[in-house]
This record gives structure tokens, C-alpha cells and sequence, in this order.
């Protein structure tokens, strides 16, 4: 379906030549088919108690070998690098979106001054702790300004859970598959209200062969805004 | 003990993985190396078939006058061979961590492709943090 042609990108027009107000956001959410029937025998998990699975975790090999999969069925499909890492994205885009509005609720039902995130640099604290945390199981290990760009922001992860077992190959060296993170984040931001384009990129040193680097090109409106704001 | 080299078999019998580490043994060429693995492979297909009593799993340690080989049989069929000199402690012990290393820096690598050659950076670390220059007391 939505394979043949090149995937609509986010709300900020990018290098592409599409932007999503040429093409409906089909590939940005995925909606359930008609012809899948819920099994009545088992409780749905749209039904099952938010906070309880809160601290719950799923098994880190589970995960890298689904990862793993994601990786080489979008490999096969895509033209080159950036066109992989537009759609793995893609991919982290649909679980950014949920991935905001499960913590919403959470906070929604166990705190008793919920908040929304208004300002800009707690928004991205709030990324950098809260949403690592509830993705990854840690939080990340920096948040940097650009000295070059007043509207770009880092955020470094020293050793990215779902790069743990990725090793690329030469050929692709600037691959980054925290594309995929750069996608979660991406979804957060625009549905707090910040509309921004993220993209990964590989910044080993050391220590740290696998350091990774987020980087946030925020929308000139944001800027704008907090401009107002202060 | 001394550990003199590692060699990955797939279940085909062709040799995904090769390394040496101490001095000790002749320098063979890699077509060399690919003949032997494929004998291997053959020999220990005869010997889990030899066994008197059930079905065996092959095998498992093959001794020279001055070297040992320990063989390690996966659940999908790989081998993992370590050639290391005859006191051997710690050979089996050694296979296990590398089956380890190779569940996760090969087969959780998008990357790789099954049964084809090893070429990830991820593991090659592994397996140096592992065994090193294969001198281990």
C-alpha cells in the first residue's frame, strides 16, 4: 500500500520534496483493519489498568531480535540510508505518539497536579528523564544547545539500548538506527506542541563507541512563541 | 592453557568465522582452513551417528598429541570450535561465553545474514574481550 511511494514526512517541511500536506498521514498511524475481530475470550489491553504495567518490562533480547527484524524488513524496502532512516522515523513516530498520551494518562490518574509541559527546555527535560525512563529504562545521559543554532538542541544517549547489539557495516557508517529514537522524540515534541525535525547521528568517542547524539531542529513558530513567552 | 584459535561452522558446513589468537600452530591458508572446517563437519556428522547407545550429539572434544579440539554443538546445528593447547580448564566454559557473545552480537544484528559470514564489529570486540592474545592461566 503505502510502500510504493515515498512515505509523507512530519509537520515541518524537510529536505524531501513531499510534505505531509500533499499526502493524508496514512503511514503515520496505524489503524487497526476492519477485518480484525477482537477475541472476546480475552480481555483487550485497551481495558487493562494503565498504572499497572507502568513498571512493567518486556525482555531486552525479545526486543533487540524484533528490532533486529524491523531493521532488515525496512532494509529491503528502501533506496538508500536516509531513505532508511526516513522510515524507521516513521516507525518510531507511531510509538511516540502513543508512547505521550499512555504517560499523559498516567500522570492523569496517579499524580494530583497533572501538568502539560508548556515551556520548551522542561519540555525537553521531561523528554530527556521521563520518556527515556518510560521507553528505555534509564534516563539519557545529556542535553546540549547547539553553540551554532539557536533552534537546535542535543540529546545524547552513551550507550542507546536498541543499538546494543547493532553492528553497522562499513559501507553504511552514517547509518544511525536511533532514527527510530529520533522518531519517539519527534512525536513527543509535536504533540506537546512543538513541532520540530529530528534526526540521530553517531557520535562515538572513547568511552562510548556507540554515543549517540538526537538532534532537535525546532520549528522557527517554537522559537517565536517562547520568545513571547518570557 | 593456551587458546590457539576459534572457527565458527554453520550448519551447512561451510566456516562463517575463523580466528587465530597464540602463536603455535602452522599458518594455513584461508581455502585450507575452509577444507578442514568442511571435514570436520563430516566427521562429526559420523560420529553422532556412530554411537552405540541413542542418538548422540556428536562429538564433543578431539585430542592431538600437543592440541585439543572442543567442540560445541548448537541447537540450530552451528559448531563453535576452540583449538587450544592439551591442559585445557576453562575450553568449555570459554565456548559457552562466546555462544553467548554470538546469540547476541550476530544473531540480534540486523546486519547479518544467516549462515553467511560473520563481519560485525560487535562481536569481533567480544570475542577479543573474551580471549584476548588466548593466554589465560
Amino acid at each position: 500500500m503505502a510502500y510504493s511511494q515515498p512515505h509523507p514526512r512530519l509537520s515541518v517541511p524537510s529536505n524531501s520534496s513531499q510534505t505531509s500536506v500533499d499526502h493524508p498521514s496514512s503511514s503515520r498511524f496505524s489503524l487497526p483493519s476492519a477485518a480484525q475481530k477482537p477475541n472476546p475470550s480475552r480481555p483487550s489491553i485497551y481495558d487493562k489498568n494503565l498504572n499497572k504495567s507502568r513498571f512493567a518490562e518486556v525482555s531486552g533480547s525479545s526486543f533487540a531480535f524484533l528490532f533486529s527484524e524491523i531493521v532488515q524488513y525496512t532494509q529491503k524496502r528502501v533506496s538508500g540510508i536516509n531513505d532508511l532512516e526516513r522510515r524507521l522515523n516513521t516507525l518510531g513516530y507511531r510509538v511516540g505518539i502513543r508512547v505521550l498520551e499512555l504517560m499523559v494518562w498516567r500522570t492523569e490518574s496517579s499524580s494530583k497536579a497533572p501538568k502539560r509541559e508548556i515551556r520548551l527546555l522542561p519540555a525537553l527535560m521531561a523528554i530527556h528523564t521521563q520518556v527515556w525512563k518510560a521507553v528505555y529504562g534509564k534516563t539519557a545521559d545529556g542535553i546540549e544547545k547547539s553553540v551554532e543554532n539557536a533552534d537546535e538542541y542535543m540529546i545524547i544517549d552513551n550507550d542507546p539500548p536498541i543499538e546494543r547489539h547493532v553492528s553497522v557495516p562499513r559501507d553504511m557508517s552514517q547509518l544511525s538506527c536511533s532514527s527510530f529514537t529520533a522518531g519517539i522524540v519527534e512525536a513527543v515534541l509535536d504533540g506537546l506542541g512543538f513541532p520540530a525535525r529530528v534526526t540521530a547521528h553517531n557520535t562515538p568517542n572513547a568511552q562510548h563507541p556507540s554515543r549517540t547524539t538526537i538532534l532537535i531542529k525546532l520549528d522557527r513558530s517554537v522559537l517565536e512563541r517562547e520568545e513571547l513567552l518570557k | 592453557m593456551t587458546i590457539y584459535g576459534l572457527w565458527i561452522i554453520n550448519k551447512a558446513g561451510g566456516l562463517v568465522y575463523q580466528r587465530n589468537f597464540a602463536e603455535g600452530l602452522a599458518q594455513l591458508s584461508s581455502n585450507e582452513y575452509l577444507v578442514l572446517a568442511g571435514t570436520l563437519h563430516g566427521i562429526h556428522a559420523i560420529t553422532s551417528r556412530i554411537s552405540p547407545i541413542g542418538p548422540s550429539s556428536g562429538a564433543q572434544v578431539i585430542e592431538g598429541e600437543n592440541f585439543k579440539l572442543t567442540i560445541l554443538l548448537t541447537a540450530t546445528g552451528t559448531k563453535l570450535v576452540l583449538l587450544t593447547s592439551l591442559p585445557d580448564a576453562s575450553a568449555q566454559l570459554i565456548l559457552q561465553k562466546t555462544y553467548e557473545a554470538y546469540a547476541d552480537a550476530v544473531m540480534k544484528n540486523p546486519f547479518h545474514t544467516p549462515e553467511m559470514p560473520i563481519r560485525s564489529e560487535g562481536f569481533d570486540t567480544r570475542i577479543t574481550d573474551l580471549i584476548g592474545t588466548g593466554q589465560t592461566s
